[in-house]
């Protein structure tokens, strides 16, 4: 593995995760991660469907849009091929094997919305990686995303227990503790080689 | 009040999409850092709103209804590469600081749910005024957001200082924690002077019932499935 990989994963993972630092997918982010099983089932959804849409987007950017100085219609073409995506991804999980059908077949559908899938697949074709790169970053940016997760749900289970003030409860406090942790991340962003 | 007014109260006040509603929290949260980009924001926003749902309401006899969320999205997506060429066109400014951001306009939960919630069941006219108070409604809590982040990270409004020189801002609120915290700051406001907003769906969904309309709906779908 060269030095500009182990950079791509670095920094998609920690320095800008797509939801402590992007914004990418906040919607499930606060949704979802209200429950430990839950947020790491998604997590584990959204590794497979980032790695995936990346690796055909980047396929469909370098040989067809580029060819063809079609760059313009990346939004329709990426958001159309990772809404069919999902749809495959789900029925061939649904054949194959049922078991992880049963345990991540209700997220699925949710990630054609996240718009972390979409804003990575954009960010790859912007920044002009490869087809290596594009995977590499469509993983660790989807590893990043599970990380925050399943660490914000792991807070919110203590805070249950917790007395709060009346107007904290609720969504203030689960936004209080998204904010400390990407304070935390904000750390990352220190790190060189 | 008639019903395109009424239409217009609700988008800005009554189900104001991100402070009641609770919808777009993507967006609200990555643009925020300065007033002018909540602004150029919110408009771009609500052109594609505007349009999306003018076309889906006059098509909306006409679109299948078992196909009927890939032909939103598919018409959503032209209108936001049409809007993102002007903006790269005319405003390159806005271009350079939002570039990133418009493209996702296509998976903002507002304009999808605004479709499935309003357009695909009324005529244009008032699909249209709901795109406008809704749209309003949304630039209006964005350049809100964006105007505090702003004078409490650096001080100024709209590149205008507003501080004295002898305070420092405060940087974290420029900052991504900053978009957190001033989102947080805003729904406690609420809550503590009483207004309901539906932030149950925001923080207490099981996955199936997001806040988002469209992957709700997907969900009703699988569920009617799974009995």
């Amino acid at each position: 593995m060269n030095n500009s990989l182990i950079l791509i994963i670095i920094s998609s993972a920690l320095v800008n995760n797509v939801l402590l630092s992007r914004f990418w997918g906040v919607c499930s982010f606060l949704g979802v991660s209200k429950q430990m099983k839950a947020s790491a089932s998604l997590g584990v959804a959204v590794i497979f469907v980032m790695t995936i849409a990346s690796a055909v987007a980047s396929l469909l950017n370098d040989y067809i849009l580029v060819p063809f100085g079609l760059e313009f219609m990346q939004t329709i073409v990426f958001i159309l091929v990772i809404a069919a995506l999902v749809q495959i991804v789900e029925m061939f999980l649904k054949k194959s094997s049922p078991a992880i059908y049963k345990a991540l077949g209700i997220y699925l559908p949710l990630i054609t919305t996240n718009c972390a899938v979409l804003g990575i697949a954009q960010l790859n074709a912007m920044s002009g990686y490869t087809f290596i790169e594009s995977v590499v970053s469509g993983f660790s940016s989807a590893v990043g995303y599970t990380l925050a997760i399943v660490l914000l749900a792991g807070i919110r289970s203590r805070i249950r227990e917790e007395d709060l003030p009346a107007p904290l409860r609720g969504a203030p406090i689960v936004l209080i503790s998204a904010a400390l942790m990407s304070i935390a991340f904000i750390g990352f962003s220190k790190l060189s080689f | 009040m008639n019903k395109y007014m009424e239409r217009l109260y609700n988008g800005l006040i009554k189900e104001n999409p991100t402070m009641v509603l609770m919808l777009g929290m993507c967006p609200t949260l990555a643009v925020s850092t300065a007033a002018i980009n909540g602004v150029s924001m919110g408009l771009s926003t609500m052109a594609v709103l505007i349009f999306s749902n003018l076309i889906i309401s006059i098509l909306r006899k006409r679109i299948p209804n078992e196909v009927r969320l890939p032909a939103y999205i598919v018409i959503v997506a032209s209108l936001v590469t049409v809007t993102q060429l002007i903006i790269k066109a005319y405003l390159p400014a806005v271009d350079k600081a939002l570039g990133q951001f418009i493209p996702l306009i296509v998976v903002n939960c507002i304009i999808l749910g605004r479709a499935e919630a309003y357009a695909n069941k009324h005529e244009p006219g008032l699909a249209i005024m709901d795109a406008i108070g809704m749209g309003l409604g949304f630039t209006i809590a964005l350049t809100l957001a964006g105007s505090l982040r702003e004078i409490l990270g650096k001080g100024t409004l709209f590149g205008m200082q507003v501080l004295p020189e002898s305070v420092s801002p405060v940087a974290i609120f420029s900052l991504p924690p900053g978009a957190y915290l001033v989102i947080a700051l805003f729904i406690i406001i609420m809550n503590a002077i009483g207004i309901k907003t539906r932030q149950r769906q925001l923080v207490e969904s099981d996955g199936c019932n997001g806040n988002c309309a469209a992957c709700a709906m997907q969900c009703d779908e699988r569920k009617e499935e799974a009995k």
